[in-house]
């Protein structure tokens, strides 16, 4: 079914204007926190009202401000996963299921033993919330909204509250159980890992508008815009000067690159994600002798700030005309990330060295 | 003091009793629904409602007796009108008693009804819409439970103050043996005329009703945070 949305809603300090047209069933929303990304979920539920605007879903018009059109969230017939899952307290897991289910009786016992059996929650049904851990609360959740036959499925940042091990699990689980869901599923998320994984079609948004909206695995691939490709976890921007059709200079990195696509006058910075820098050969193209200003340790990566150092000069020099650049001590550190075997732990780059960018790997941005 | 006891006329404490749990009632309900109400209102109306429906707590009971008296006084429009229509005599009657209680002990009811349903998450509201759920059912199945260890403090605190009133009840109902003549006010009445036994006797009983109130409450809270864990 076509999601459609158009609403304009204002904060005083904050206006979100969110327009969007999907016929994907699986959507994700990626954008920073406090950029409106619930408030247009809530919106959709139904739970917040937009000042003005539009949103329906196939055929089924839930709010249209020129009509007069406002259903209410309870005829709307959306499931909603709240961040915090917003169990019922004072209820159990049977009865937190089995609450918006309209059949009475057997056939309503019925579906929630099936719901039960199904999200794995067998000998929990008399425990309350606050009894369970943080997936099973979220099983519940997921149990309780699958309990009313929802039209769509809107997801609010499901997986924020839980630890990595747990999370990346779920975010398996989850794929599982919504894998033969039909209707629309609409996720929202800061987390890129989550939203690639999970959706088909992805909107980026940033401070209350919808920045870019296409297909996950090409918006990942050619952020276009400057936000975008730091949403998509590039670490290394800078802005440009252009010098030549396919040549730009980046101020900050202190060095000047050949680009593959050519550049246009819209191309205000370049990007590289930090794995996307490969050790070379003194002479090859894109290729400066970087030297290492800093390390971070992760377990599974080694992680280097790089600055470039001219070549023949030794660092005397170099550091005096670093430290006379405006904002050297961080935005002209590039971020170098290399997998590595957690054995490994202890074995050193050996710097300074040449650093190649490979021109089809860098990010022309808007 | 066995012959005190023996000869003790016991009305009082039915009539104590029968106007706690009237009185509790009514606050219950009105309280509930304006703690509700001013929860939704704007900040300005808020601040001005709360202002009113706190008043009878902090102003002295005889001031709230006073209006009372004004208001249902035979001689003043609503009490004609009670009077003449529904043959409903207020001043110097039961009636008086309870409304007197009731007026005197519902802020109790409201303050904590309010601070209670405040605590809930607004998040549980905006589950039961989307679970189609309609707005009395989330109100009644999910907000007061939710709220319930506060609610239920908040009644039990209503119940022993409306069981004690004094001030307002005096004005209002006045003290006539049997029929408005509540323990408090027998208490006041047996010390004027020198009785100290009696008074003591009447002392006792209400401190052991005040103190099983209290009891029960501590007793009845405690279970309920075991059960349901609040956050």
């Amino acid at each position: 079914m076509a999601v459609e949305v158009d609403i304009k809603k204002n904060f005083g300090s904050f206006c979100l204007s969110m327009k969007f047209k999907s016929e994907d069933n699986r959507i994700g929303i990626l954008g920073a926190s406090g950029c409106g990304k619930t408030m247009t979920l809530r919106c959709i539920a139904g739970i917040e009202t937009p000042d003005e605007g539009r949103i329906a879903i196939g055929n089924q018009v839930f709010f249209d401000s020129k009509k007069k059109i406002n259903l209410p969230a309870r005829d709307r017939n959306i499931g909603y996963l709240f961040q915090n899952y917003a169990l019922f307290p004072n209820m159990n897991v049977e009865t937190n299921i089995g609450i918006g289910i309209r059949e009475k009786g057997a056939k309503k016992q019925e579906k929630v033993r099936e719901l039960i059996r199904r999200f794995e929650l067998h000998g929990l049904e008399k425990r309350y919330p606050s009894e369970l851990s943080g997936g099973q609360q979220q099983r519940t959740a997921l149990a309780r909204i699958l309990a009313c036959d929802p039209g769509m499925i809107l997801l609010d940042e499901p997986f924020s509250a839980l630890d990595g091990f747990l999370k990346e699990n779920l975010q398996e689980e989850m794929q599982e159980t919504l894998k033969d869901y039909p209707g629309n599923v609409l996720m929202v998320s800061h987390s890129r890992d989550e939203i690639y994984r999970f959706s088909k079609r992805l909107l980026i948004m940033d401070q209350g508008k919808c920045l870019m909206e296409g297909n996950t695995r090409e918006i990942f691939k050619h952020p276009v815009k400057r936000e975008t490709a730091r949403l998509t976890g590039c670490k290394n921007i800078a802005s440009i000067k252009k010098t030549g059709e396919y040549e730009i200079w980046v101020l900050d990195w202190n060095l000047s690159l050949k680009t593959a696509e050519p550049v246009t006058d819209k191309h205000q910075y370049v990007g590289i994600r930090a794995h996307d820098l490969s050790e070379s050969q003194k002479g090859e193209e894109n290729t400066f002798l970087m030297e290492a200003a800093g390390e971070t340790r992760a377990p599974f990566e080694k992680v280097y700030h790089l600055v470039r150092v001219e070549d023949g000069l030794e660092e005397q020099g170099n550091e005096k005309e670093n430290s006379n650049h405006p904002g050297s001590k961080l935005s002209n550190k590039l971020w170098w990330k290399i997998p590595k075997n957690i054995e490994q732990a202890e074995e050193q780059e050996t710097f300074p060295k040449y650093m190649m960018f490979p021109k089809e790997k860098l990010l022309l941005l808007e | 003091m066995g012959e005190i006891i023996a000869g003790l006329d016991w009305s009082p404490l039915f009539i104590s009793l029968k106007t706690g749990v009237v009185a509790t009632i009514f606050s219950f309900f009105l309280g509930i629904f304006a703690a509700r109400k001013t929860l939704k209102a704007g900040p300005k109306m808020k601040a001005l409602a709360d202002g009113i429906l706190t008043l009878p707590l902090v102003l002295p009971p005889t001031v709230a007796g006073f209006f009372l008296l004004l208001l249902f006084s035979r001689k003043r429009p609503l009490g004609i009108f009670l009077y003449e229509n529904f043959d409903i005599k207020i001043v110097q009657s039961w009636a008086g008693c309870v409304i007197a209680a009731s007026v005197i002990a519902f802020p109790l009811m409201y303050r904590n009804a309010r601070a209670a349903f405040e605590q809930v998450d607004v998040n549980l509201v905006y589950a039961g819409r989307t679970l189609g759920m309609k707005e009395w059912e989330i109100f009644w199945k999910v907000i007061i439970p939710t709220a319930g260890p506060g609610i239920a403090s908040g009644t039990i605190l209503t119940f022993a103050r409306a069981l004690g009133e004094y001030g307002a009840t005096s004005m209002l109902a006045g003290n006539i043996p049997g029929k408005t003549g509540t323990i408090s006010q027998k208490i006041a009445m047996v010390i004027q005329d020198g009785d100290y036994a009696t008074a003591g006797v009447w002392v006792v009983i209400i401190m052991l009703i005040a103190f099983f109130i209290v009891f029960a409450m501590n007793l009845f809270s405690a279970r309920k945070i075991k059960t349901v864990k609040r956050w």
